[in-house]
């Protein structure tokens, strides 16, 4: 799911639920910071619905993992810069096909 | 050391995280020690820190490029934290504040396990001890003592509290040998690697002393003996020749024709996921494929798979077969198996929720696709079809007259199909305490989820381990009612829990009438050889 707003240039949202039986762990976190760092853009994410919780830096393996998302949970995803809507667009389409191994 | 004869007296127990059996020199590994390097000035703590954190991402590298495959994923997700700013640069943020590199680092590290360790479940849990093996790999390299393997004398059994994926990568297996854990899970990087390497492995051992010449490790029955006595030595020998022996005569009794018990022939069928896993060495010698699950085509990435996608998957599986029974189950999603865009989001309770059949007639746009493709596969081969979930006969009735109008419309089209036979998965207890309403041209009994709405276990919950057994009287009794009202009535049936693929479930099940069990390709031979062994005619008389 993609929409776009316009406040402080352009910020590109998306929402994805997270299928991944064992939840956001290794090697999902792994492939999701991969692909994040081949973007310019800055993106953060977050679990929906956890209460208050801040933003994350969606390159970062270590805050991914920490994040402890679970299945079922929804991710959304937030990205600025010139290539941030690719950024979410890629990233929601990982996430909602499971991370298949084929991603390059 | 005299030790008193016999084998309870000192034996240690676990958990079984890899089977098999090794008898060699006993082999303690201590965790790193701390200290042993002068602290620099902040600026060369930094460096030195950089320099390590540099040396270790090329160790793991390495490790990673000789050991392929799935150590390779295991060790990426290292290399990913090592190059992870948000993750470093704080570390020499803290450095330069005047704390040593091993102590920067050494929390960092610490911090982000205690996260790991609060965790409810044993998958992140058990992720922790990749983070272990990574900061001390770093302090290690700090030490100057990157070069250093741990040098283990071959076969032997290696006793640590857990051990790091990357520790056991580097020791020499070549000659057997085991491992005891003190700690550990059956669940983690380790245990898949050792299992994959036919290492014998026990977790979850509790205490055991530091000190011993020779260790017995048994991964059949959970157990470690420290230097044993000479009884205690023939005892496990005769174990392990008697395991041996059991698997290369299981193998060789594969080719031979079906096992019969009391004379009468039983059916030996293999479960697939997916076309690729008839590439197993063992699953010709199937006499049918008793169960192929179709979630796989769920989980691509296009999407709902379309009619083409499918009909090419059921074709390629029946062509293999060919006049061997091939017996699909519809879309089985839902429960622990969700799908976006399939199953529904926000159910209380998944495993009662719309799942299996239920799923399918809510979402005939999804179903139809799935039977027009069967439709068409079943003109190519013996295909038998079956329906998971199901509660009341009337669910099987709905999907055989959208199966009939299916067929008619392929027709009418002018496309080849027929409608296969057609069956029900015997889970849901309300189903096999009345399973003779049911129009059924065959029975599968689908013990897992049958065991777990009887005990009202959740299978994957490791603390109900001790209630959730499958041989709990009130699961045998629906299979017996089950298997003997096909019987008298004359409809197959057949099992394909994971019970089916158990050795020690196997005398039960044929006591119970079970007469046709489908099991993994690589379970074949196991349960090939126990069904002769319990047979007057078998090969052990």
């Amino acid at each position: 799911m993609l929409e776009t707003s316009t406040v402080n240039g352009k910020i590109i949202t998306g929402n994805v639920q997270l299928v991944h039986a064992a939840g956001m762990h290794a090697r999902p976190a792994v492939k999701l910071t991969k692909l994040a760092k081949k973007f310019q853009a800055q993106i953060a994410i977050r679990v929906s619905d956890a209460g208050a919780i801040d933003w994350i830096n969606a390159k970062s393996v270590a805050k991914v993992m920490a994040m402890r998302a679970a299945r079922d949970s929804i991710i959304e995803i937030r990205a600025i810069g010139v290539d941030a809507e690719a950024a979410v667009a890629a990233l929601v389409n990982l996430v909602a096909t499971d991370f298949p191994e084929t991603q390059q | 050391m005299n030790k008193p004869e016999g084998i309870a007296s000192s034996a240690y127990r676990g958990r079984t995280a890899s089977i098999g059996f090794a008898h060699g020199p006993f082999v303690r590994v201590v965790a790193v020690a701390d200290g042993g390097r002068e602290i620099g000035t902040p600026e060369e703590e930094k460096a030195a820190l950089r320099a390590a954190l540099d040396s270790a991402a090329r160790q793991i590298a390495m490790l990673a490029n000789d050991a392929g495959g799935e150590a390779a994923q295991i060790l990426e997700f290292q290399v990913a934290l090592l190059e992870d700013e948000d993750f470093v640069d704080p570390i020499f943020a803290i450095i330069l504040s005047g704390v040593s590199a091993e102590r920067a680092w050494s929390s960092a590290v610490d911090e982000q396990l205690r996260i790991y360790g609060s965790a409810a479940d044993e998958y992140l849990r058990a992720r922790s001890s990749d983070l272990v093996d990574l900061r001390d790999r770093v302090i290690r390299t700090l030490h100057g003592a990157a070069n250093e393997v741990l040098r283990i004398p071959s076969g032997a059994v290696v006793c640590a509290d857990d051990l790091p994926p990357s520790q056991f990568l580097e020791m020499d297996w070549s000659n057997g040998g085991g491992l005891a854990l003190l700690k550990g899970s059956p669940t983690s990087h380790v245990a898949l690697l050792a299992r994959a390497r036919g290492i014998p492995m026990v977790v979850q051992l509790g205490s055991v002393p530091e000190q011993a010449q020779k260790a017995l490790l048994d991964g059949e029955s959970a157990t470690l003996d420290l230097d044993p006595s000479s009884t205690q030595v023939s005892v496990f020998e005769r174990r392990r020749a008697l395991h041996q022996k059991s698997r290369a005569a299981a193998r060789a009794i594969l080719h031979r024709p079906t096992a019969a018990w009391r004379g009468e022939k039983m059916r030996l069928m293999i479960n697939i996921q997916r076309a690729e896993d008839l590439e197993h060495a063992d699953a010709k010698y199937a006499d049918g494929i008793g169960l192929m699950r179709t979630e796989f085509l769920l989980s691509e990435q296009e999407g709902l798979p379309d009619e083409e996608r499918q009909f090419v998957a059921y074709d390629s599986v029946l062509r293999w077969a060919g006049t061997r029974p091939v017996t699909i189950r519809t879309f089985d999603a839902g429960g622990d198996k969700p799908v976006v865009g399939f199953t529904e989001s926000g159910e209380t309770n998944p495993f009662l929720g719309v799942r299996g059949l239920r799923l399918c007639l809510a979402r005939l746009d999804v179903f139809t696709v799935q039977l027009r493709a069967l439709a068409r596969a079943a003109v190519r081969g013996n295909l038998k079809v079956m329906f998971p979930m199901v509660t009341i006969p009337q669910e099987l009735e709905a999907a055989r007259n959208i199966f009939v109008e299916v067929v008619d419309r392929l027709a009418a089209e002018g496309i080849a199909a027929v409608l296969p036979q057609l069956g029900i998965m015997v889970e849901v207890p309300a189903a096999a305490l009345t399973i003779e309403q049911f129009k059924a041209s065959f029975f599968s009994i689908g013990s897992n989820d049958l065991a777990q709405y009887v005990t009202a276990c959740d299978r994957t919950n490791g603390a109900l381990d001790q209630l959730s057994d499958p041989l709990h009287p009130g699961v045998l009794e629906l299979i017996r009612r089950t298997a003997e009202y096909g019987r008298r009535a004359g409809i197959s049936v057949s099992l394909c829990g994971e019970m089916a693929g158990d050795p020690r479930c196997i005398p039960t099940l044929l006591a119970c009438g079970v007469r046709e069990l489908s099991v993994s390709p690589s379970a074949l031979a196991q349960v090939k050889q126990a069904i002769n062994e319990l047979s007057p005619g078998g090969v052990r008389g």
